[in-house]
This record gives C-alpha cells, sequence and structure tokens, in this order.
C-alpha cells in the first residue's frame, strides 16, 4: 500500500572509532565493509524514528490513518521496557482509538514479525490496514566490533489489500533457539558470541528460510530482480548470497550498510524501501531478514505497476545523503555513554 | 511524577499541532481557544490541524539552559510563525544556530523533549527542522 523511511542525519566514520580503540580504521572499514554509520540526535529514539517513517508511510499510501487496524513496531530498543511504542506512534499519526497495537522484541527481524502479523490480520478480514514498523536506535559497547555496525533508522509499511504497489506471494518463517546475541533485563549493552553469530546463527537461519521459500515456491534465484538479506556487515549478506546463487547486481540496491551500518529491525525493511524506490512492474523481490536468538523470515514480493505510477517521494537515497559528521567524542554523548551523565534528566 | 494528566491532556497538541479555528472569522488559533476574541459571542470554535509548515520569525540561541536540557546546548528556540498564521515558540533541531535565518522555511518533526528523569514518563513532541538548509530566505 506504501512505506515510508526515517534515518538519522548524524554519522560517525568508522574510522573515527577505530582510532579509539587503536585499530586500523581502513582495515576494519574493508573486512566490515562499513564506511559510515547513523547517529541519532539526543532527541531522538525508537518512538520518534518510527513516527517519522509512518507519517512518510502513510503520505506515501494516501489513505485515512483512522482506517488502520492494526500497528505493530518491530525493535530491541523501545523507550520504554514497559509502556508500548506502538500506542506512541497511534496517537502521533492519528490513528487513535479504534485499533489494537503492540510491540515485537525478536533482535533484528522484529520489523518483518510485525510485516506478518498484519499480513494475517488483513487476509483474514479482521482489518483494513495494518501498519508495520521496524525501527532501532541500536546499542553497541564502546570497544566490541558491534561499535562499529550499530546504528539507527526505521521503515514504516502499510499492509493492505486494496491498491497495493507490490504483493506479497509468499512468506516462510525458519526459527530455532540459537543464543548468538542477547541483552539481559537492565543491561545496557547486547553481549555475543563473537564468531558462534555466523555459521550456525545468521547462515544457517538466512539461507534455510530463502531455500525453503524458494523450494516451496518453485523459484530459483536467477527468477529475482532484486534480492535483500539483514545486513549486520557488509560481509554476511555477501556471502549469503554468494552461496545461495544470487548475483551482486540482485543484491546492490537493497544493500545500504556501508553508509548507514546495521540498523537492525529496520535493516531488512530499509533494504527493501531502496528496492521499492527503484523497482518496477513485474520485477520480483527476495527478502529474507535475521534476527538472533535466532530466525529468519522470508518474503516473495512482486511489485505492480502502481509503484510506478506513485513512487515515494521521500527516498531512502535522500535520507542516505542527508548527513553531518561527528567526532567520537559527541558520538558518546549522544548516545549517552559518559558515566555521570544522565541525558533523562 | 509531576503532570501526568496535563501532558496526556495536551497529547493531540503536542503530537499533532492540532487547535482550533473560528469558522465564523476565519481564524486560527495554537494553542486552542474556546472563545473566539474577534467574534465573541457569534464565534464558532471547531477543532483544526495545522500542516506543521511555517517559517522562523525570530529566533535565540540558549547557552544556559534550564534542567533537562543542559546537553543540548546550544540550542535554537525559535518563534515559528505556522502557515495558517499563528506564531508558536519551539526547538529547532537538526541544524546549527549560523544556519538559521529570520524568515527560513520550516517544518515539524516528532522528537523527545523531555523525560522525567530516568524513571518518568517521556514526553514528546513537536520541534521544527529548516526545510531546506541551503535555502536563503527573503526577509519577513
Amino acid at each position: 500500500m506504501g512505506y515510508g523511511v526515517y534515518l538519522p542525519k548524524y554519522r560517525i566514520k568508522v574510522g573515527e572509532i577505530a582510532k579509539v580503540w587503536g585499530m586500523d580504521g581502513e582495515r576494519v572499514s574493508k573486512s566490515l565493509i562499513i564506511n559510515e554509520k547513523t547517529v541519532p540526535s539526543l532527541d531522538e529514539d525508537t518512538a520518534t524514528i518510527s513516527v517519522e517513517a509512518a507519517r512518510n508511510a502513510l503520505e506515501h499510501a494516501g489513505i485515512d490513518a483512522k482506517d488502520i487496524g492494526a500497528i505493530y513496531v518491530g525493535s530491541e530498543s523501545h523507550p520504554y521496557v514497559v509502556k508500548p511504542t506502538a500506542t506512541i506512534v497511534a496517537a502521533a499519526i492519528d490513528a487513535v482509538e479504534d485499533l489494537t497495537a503492540a510491540d515485537y522484541e525478536f533482535a533484528c527481524k522484529a520489523g518483518t514479525a510485525a510485516i506478518q502479523s498484519c499480513m494475517g490480520l488483513v487476509d483474514s478480514g479482521m482489518i483494513e490496514y495494518g501498519l508495520a514498523i521496524g525501527a532501532d536506535t541500536s546499542q553497541g559497547r564502546p570497544g566490541d566490533a558491534l561499535e562499529y555496525t550499530a546504528s539507527a533508522g526505521g521503515a514504516a509499511y502499510i499492509i493492505g489489500k486494496k491498491d497495493t504497489l507490490a504483493d506479497i506471494l509468499d512468506t516462510y518463517s525458519y526459527t530455532t533457539d540459537t543464543p548468538d546475541f542477547w541483552r539481559r533485563e537492565g543491561m545496557d549493552f547486547p553481549s555475543h558470541g563473537a564468531r558462534f553469530t555466523g555459521r550456525p546463527a545468521y547462515f544457517k537461519h538466512v539461507i534455510s528460510a530463502a531455500e525453503g521459500i524458494m523450494e516451496r515456491n518453485d523459484k530459483k534465484p536467477e527468477d529475482f530482480d532484486y534480492v535483500v538479506f539483514h545486513q549486520p556487515n557488509g560481509k554476511f549478506p555477501l556471502n549469503a548470497a554468494k552461496t545461495l546463487g544470487f548475483s551482486k547486481e540482485q543484491l546492490e540496491t537493497g544493500m545500504l550498510i556501508p553508509n548507514i551500518g546495521n540498523t537492525y529491525s529496520g535493516a531488512t525493511p530499509l533494504g527493501l524501501a531502496a528496492i521499492l524506490d527503484k523497482a518496477n512492474k513485474g520485477d520480483l523481490i527476495l527478502a529474507v531478514s535475521y534476527g538472533s536468538g535466532a530466525g529468519s523470515d522470508a518474503f516473495i514480493i512482486e511489485v505492480n505497476g502502481r509503484n510506478e505510477e506513485k513512487r515515494n517521494m521521500k527516498k531512502v537515497r535522500d535520507y542516505v545523503d542527508r548527513k553531518e559528521y561527528i567526532d567520537y567524542s559527541l558520538y558518546v554523548k549522544y548516545k549517552g555513554k559518559l558515566k555521570g551523565v544522565v541525558l533523562q534528566k | 511524577m509531576r503532570g501526568i494528566a496535563a501532558h496526556w491532556r495536551l497529547i493531540p497538541q503536542r503530537y499533532n499541532l492540532v487547535g482550533t479555528k473560528c469558522s465564523n472569522c476565519g481564524e486560527k488559533f495554537f494553542p486552542p481557544r474556546v472563545i473566539c476574541p474577534n467574534c465573541r459571542r457569534a464565534g464558532d470554535i471547531e477543532e483544526f490541524r495545522f500542516s506543521g509548515e511555517g517559517r522562523v520569525y525570530s529566533y535565540t540561541v540558549i547557552h544556559v539552559p534550564p534542567d533537562g536540557f543542559e546537553f543540548q546546548k546550544p540550542y535554537i528556540l525559535g518563534i515559528i510563525e505556522l502557515a495558517e498564521g499563528p506564531r508558536i515558540l519551539s526547538q529547532i533541531v537538526d541544524c546549527k544556530p549560523e544556519d538559521v535565518e529570520i524568515g527560513s522555511r520550516v517544518e515539524k518533526v516528532f522528537r523527545k523533549v523531555i523525560a522525567d528523569g530516568s524513571e518518568g514518563i517521556i514526553r514528546y513532541g513537536y520541534k521544527f527542522k529548516l526545510k531546506d538548509p541551503k535555502e536563503k530566505p527573503r526577509r519577513l
């Protein structure tokens, strides 16, 4: 129906972070395939990013917010532990009061889980439109490898049956109990299993979900015009594409990580939005998210003619290009990592 | 924990710039008025939603902020003339003081305004950003 994105304006270069920890910035950049990442401003969080993305999606869809029957916000950095982000979004887009809403958490795949929930409610006829959002202001422990990638941003999708821009032909999920990345209650920063996050975690789930959905639909990699995978760094999606038999050309449109970092729950939805910004009638897209813990949601999406007629004017590229660099000390302040400084006073 | 109910009542204003309009004389009000000062008894007040577009009528830069804003300094506080008429006070964000000029076009954004400490509620609301940071405005 419509989609919208939002990225904060501030950026920090990987080299700037590497300098602090005595690492070679160029080597880190090259090995993770990331140049810079987004940094939220002091007054931005998952709720504000979700609202901006949702407002853009509504503008694009051109529907009345009152017709939205469900709002799900997927994130691992909800501003409150108890009190939904989804109700803040509902009030800010004026979708209240006749709707259901909830927050989702599944590491980096909560956004695509929200899309699936909306699909179910729309398909069953329980609601007319659903709003699914994936957004995060993710945290990386100072000095940890995650600090080079953990960024902020989000995307919102309005799911409905009438006047669609693209149609979700099928969705398939692959889920296991794999402790590769976690954050316990009350902890500021997540922990992860370093190399364990690779083969038994990211690759196993992403590849199984992609293969599962292609097999079920009798499709081969060459049948798709675009593919987007979850992007925790630049290397993982490249390797997943190679293993599955996708080309660099199919992958590159949705590869946003080199310039914005890992937006966690926002990553696959944002990559998909970058593809929709360009895609034409008949284009077939494979989207596969990944959430640690662990699971993958795969989608086969066919773009229809309305996407060309009703192009989204607030493109991912515009947000990627709107930027201002900050240094590490400002970054530390914006992210609230300074001891003794209580930002929420 | 003070003022939760007051904040809750103001959510439509703070999130969506919901004000009022007098359908008799056409004047729009923000914050909302319940009686039209022009038409008085003849006035007819109804809800009106502002577009969030406007211009910088005037601005100042805060270097000595009140509690809760100290880490944002220096920040810009502007009087925004909304496209529909009323002037409101708001922070102007995502730019430096030298980027703002009187007459600059601005649009509303949704931001965190202040939190009641680390345990209290977070108050969200409108702020404004420059519509086109490179624009050289025509003086009002």
